[in-house]
């Protein structure tokens, strides 16, 4: 059967058409909020570009080669043109690559006035820990929250199996191994809200195991970490026996209450989180009650037991007192 | 005493130790890199500010490859027939053994330099 060039080309343009399904300003290693990530999309920029020349020319070689009359070529001119533009064209090709890149892979200074912030990767969410330089550490979960225009140092820590930690926007992705710490210097070069992904296969949701990327300009960055780190007050809430009386404290911390288990994600910010169940869910009190007793329906192979005795109308109370939390 | 020594080579026969020496070198000093690194690493906590050892042993590596690349040059410029060289003769497997060698020592001077230029970049033990 004959093809037509038209039907390629149309057949090209609708595969192309679904790539482009995957384009956003979240998470994207092309719209880069961070001086790490520009230079990997320069540098992806220019190898592309290279791999496009050079291909172009080995085409054009080829064409060229077989097109030529016969007996126009020798033995010994074609050992010798294997020799130069087979073996020491791409070896200085290549070292100028490597010299041209190198550079890029040497980690950004730090200094001990800037802000650490541990990141623990779980299955299937993200335990954080800011540690600023002479205050008090503050814990939350599946959010990062970084100031612009500083230095942050990532300490990523692999809690039960190997995970990898990556916001494209922002740098190259660094393997969470159990036992050992990785670290990754980073700064943003502009506000936003961004995404970060887990890209190391660890589990039945490894797909649902996300995060949200807030850089703040560093005073409001300051503001808030300082809100934070102050003990909050909490007024009694319906939902907050039923979260005692469901054990769910066992497991999950929140500040200024007696809940204080560490096995599961810190929920003292629960209700000024953006996602839910790392970036799985929308927050909506619906989504949280429905997650609360039937976790697995949401992440497969979720470590949280599921509560399918709980009455609906108590999940809901769980959730409307979570989603108050701020 | 060059000529004496190019007269010499030449009277050389084919012989594998010319031609198994570059890749070796290329191996050892592959793993050199990575022990004098992590070793300085683990010791000091900080990587070599003047890393002598280091280059004094590139500098080892690549005497010894094209050392061995200049030999095999030698002994491929043997007078003969013109190519190929297929024939089961000592000469064909002289020139053989001799272009083998020449092109593994360049590969493996290569080798030696990608291992090495790292260090000139990657000042850091993280």
């Amino acid at each position: 059967m004959r093809v037509r060039p038209g039907t390629i080309v149309k057949g090209l343009c609708g595969t192309a058409l679904l790539f482009l399904s995957g384009c956003n300003r979240h998470q994207s290693a092309l719209s880069p909020f961070g001086d790490d990530a520009a230079r990997i999309q320069v540098m992806t920029v220019v190898l592309v570009a290279g791999a496009v020349v050079i291909g172009i020319a080995v085409a054009a070689l080829m064409v060229w080669a077989v097109r030529l009359p016969a007996n126009r070529l020798t033995l010994v001119g074609g050992e010798r043109f294997i020799l130069i533009a087979g073996g020491i064209v791409p070896s200085a090709v290549l070292l100028a690559l490597l010299i041209y890149s190198l550079p890029a892979m040497r980690p950004r200074d730090v200094s001990p006035g800037d802000l650490n912030v541990a990141v623990t990767g779980e299955q299937f969410w993200w335990r954080v820990r800011y540690e600023p330089p002479g205050a008090t550490p503050l814990t939350d979960a599946n959010e990062i929250r970084i100031p612009v225009g500083r230095t942050v140092r990532l300490r990523l820590l692999g809690g039960d199996v190997i995970h990898s930690f990556w916001i494209p926007g922002l740098a190259g992705k660094v393997d969470m191994i159990p036992g050992r710490e990785n670290t990754l210097v980073v700064r943003a070069t502009r506000p936003g809200v961004f995404r970060g992904q887990c890209t190391e296969f660890c589990g039945l949701s490894h797909a649902l195991m996300a995060f949200d990327v807030v850089a703040m300009p560093p005073e409001a960055f300051d503001a808030w970490l300082a809100g934070q780190q102050a003990a909050p007050a909490r007024a009694a809430a319906p939902g907050q026996a039923l979260f005692a009386q469901h054990g769910c404290g066992g497991c999950h911390t929140i500040r200024g209450t007696e809940h204080a288990g560490t096995i599961g994600p810190d929920l003292t910010r629960m209700g000024a989180r953006r996602s839910l169940g790392a970036g799985t869910l929308p927050p909506s009190e619906a989504n949280i009650a429905s997650f609360i007793r039937h976790p697995e329906h949401h992440k497969p192979g979720v470590r949280m037991p599921a509560f399918p005795h709980m009455p609906e109308r108590e999940a809901m109370a769980i959730a409307r007192y979570l989603k108050a939390l701020r | 005493m060059i000529t004496r020594l190019v007269d010499r080579i030449q009277t050389l026969r084919a012989t594998l130790w010319t031609l198994i020496a570059p890749p070796l070198v290329w191996a050892a000093h592959f793993l050199l890199s990575y022990l004098w690194a992590s070793v300085l690493c683990a010791k000091r906590g900080a990587f070599a500010t003047e890393p002598a050892l280091f280059w004094g042993c590139t500098v080892l590596a690549l005497v010894v490859i094209v050392g061995c690349g200049v030999i095999a040059h030698i002994q491929s410029r043997v007078p003969g027939d013109n190519p190929p060289h297929e024939q089961g003769t000592k000469v064909d497997r002289l020139r053989f053994l001799a272009y083998s060698t020449l092109l593994l020592a360049g590969l493996s001077f290569i080798g030696v330099i990608f291992t090495a230029v790292p260090v000139l970049f990657l000042t850091d033990c993280r």
